[in-house]
């Protein structure tokens, strides 16, 4: 479609723009309070009793066993499984309640490999009503391309989904979550299948992300040692929540060395 | 053309021009959401909505059928969502008690025979009503294709990702299953219990292996679809040979050359 001279001026102009939209950083006065959540299965419980404050700029991990509830406090979150208790937003800054807006990127997508899904069109159907399998619109295509630039992640729009590898599927995933910028990020398990030099990618772009805008990571991770290395707070869950703090604290606590031993 | 001298074959190349493009719009999410047991499934559950209409003694089958399909298609997409256990297991028993019940029912008194021509269909006996009906199922669907498509899309990749997007996830789901519940029991007596679903598939699948996104996916699907479609009918004349399979034949050879000319379409 265009020339490479052409094309790299054009990565160069979206790059610019998208670097105009991120001179601002974290206030760090909006939050989140979720209050005495629960979720039952029938009368067994299979999380209950879980408080999380979190304030924008900062990313907290959710880490414990298998089947301690991770995924289930996330499918709460989102509002995809009934539950108990409060979540609350509030922005401080106008001391007034919010509508809260969640960015979620998703362990895995039921695409199979071959499937004929690009990049496009899975992005336009997450976030816009021109119907996919009609038309292309001019202006919708360049809006996109410009969001997956701020993950490095444009030249990716044209390739089908199931050519993707694990880590520049993640980036396109980050970029639909952010695509408009939420309150606040959930990450479930986002580092399965990817190498190692991918997951520092990541890490870095999430690391960029919450100095920049006002939201606000939840992470389920299994990688203690990045947790370790760029988590703000940790929270170790195991039905209820068994300790949270600074990753040296709750790695250094008698629950931590119970549950991984 | 020597077979538009008839009106019933006139009829039928009508029919045909409705069904396929709208079996090959379909398809492609039935393919994409791995839904082909589902539909096969609505498919012979128009045997036991048949043999409800029967049962209650109505003199006219469509309705029945057409309500059974539904109630069906919402039931097995709740039971989907409520348990864990592999769906496909979980649609291949209620598609055999359905299709079982339906048989038992239906073959009672030894009379079965009248019922068979629902088996393979015929295209032929369409009338100029039932021709608008299609036609108003086609419209339905192609508005919902305009309109709820990109949230359709994004529930089939990742149900969370829809929901944190704002998509009513269970209503769109609902919706498709309704939308394809409904025209598969429009077109049944046309198309025929034992073939419908391969019509519904082969063409999305053929046109899977020529395409990278979805807009060439949906025009090489409605392009085989239809193709098929009128070759088979008119090859089915000069055979003399039941329409409904002989599409079916023609859409298995374009799936099967779309396979070998895959490596020249994607790169």
């Amino acid at each position: 479609m265009f020339g490479s001279r052409e094309k790299k001026k054009r990565n160069r102009e979206l790059k610019r723009r998208a670097g105009h939209l991120s001179e601002r950083s974290a206030c760090g006065l909006h939050c989140i309070k979720m209050t005495d959540i629960g979720v039952y299965a029938g009368k067994t419980p299979i999380i209950e009793h879980v408080n999380v404050h979190i304030h924008c700029g900062k990313l907290t991990a959710v880490i414990g066993r298998n089947g301690a509830g991770k995924s289930t406090l996330i499918k709460a979150i989102l509002g995809e499984v009934p539950h108990e208790g409060t979540i609350e937003f509030r922005d401080m800054k106008e001391n007034k309640v919010k509508k809260l807006r969640i960015g979620y990127v998703p362990q895995h997508l039921n695409v199979k490999r071959d499937a004929p899904v690009s990049v496009y069109d899975l992005f336009a159907s997450c976030i816009s009503n021109v119907p996919v399998f009609l038309c292309r619109k001019r202006a919708l295509y360049d809006k996109i391309l410009s969001r997956l630039a701020l993950f490095e992640a444009e030249n990716l729009i044209d390739k089908r989904l199931g050519d993707l590898s694990g880590g520049e599927l993640q980036r396109v995933l980050l970029s639909i979550a952010c695509t408009p910028v939420p309150n606040l990020l959930l990450l479930d398990e986002p580092i399965s299948g990817i190498d190692r030099k991918g997951m520092e990618l990541f890490y870095r772009i999430i690391h960029g992300l919450k100095e920049k805008y006002d939201l606000s990571v939840i992470l389920v991770s299994h990688d203690l040692a990045l947790v370790k290395e760029y988590a703000d707070s940790v929270i170790l869950l195991d039905k209820s929540v068994l300790c949270e703090g600074t990753p040296e604290e709750v790695m250094e606590s008698k629950e931590f060395h119970e549950v991984f031993g | 053309m020597e077979f538009l001298q008839y009106g019933f074959m006139k009829n039928a190349l009508a029919a045909i021009g409705i069904i396929t493009p709208l079996f090959g719009i379909l398809g492609t999410m039935i393919v994409n959401n791995r839904m082909a047991f589902f539909s096969d499934a609505l498919g012979h559950s128009a045997l036991t909505g048949m043999a409800l209409g029967v049962l209650l003694g109505l003199t006219g089958t469509d309705l029945p059928m057409l309500l059974f399909a539904l109630a069906f298609a919402l039931l097995l997409s709740h039971v989907k969502r409520k348990t864990s256990a592999s769906t496909d297991t979980i649609i291949s028993v209620f598609s055999s008690l359905g299709t079982a019940a339906g048989l038992v029912i239906l073959s009672r008194g030894g009379n079965f025979s009248k019922y068979s021509a629902l088996l393979v269909g015929d295209i032929l006996s369409i009338t100029r009503t039932e021709i608008f009906y299609l036609l108003g199922a086609f419209a339905v669907t192609l508005l919902f294709w305009l309109f709820c498509f990109n949230k359709l899309h994004a529930c089939s990749v990742n149900q969370s990702l829809a929901k944190s997007k704002g998509i009513p996830v269970r209503l769109i789901e609902d919706m498709f299953a309704v939308l394809i519940a409904v025209i598969v029991m429009l077109s049944i007596k046309w198309v025929g219990i034992l073939i419908i679903n391969a019509l519904l598939i082969l063409p999305a699948a053929g046109a899977a292996n020529l395409s990278s996104n979805m807009r060439e996916y949906h025009l090489f699907s409605v392009i085989i679809s239809t193709a098929s479609g009128i070759l088979g009918l008119v090859l089915s004349y000069y055979l003399n040979a039941a329409a409904g399979p002989t599409i079916v034949i023609v859409a298995a050879v374009f799936f099967a050359a779309t396979f070998f000319a895959r490596p020249f379409f994607r790169s």
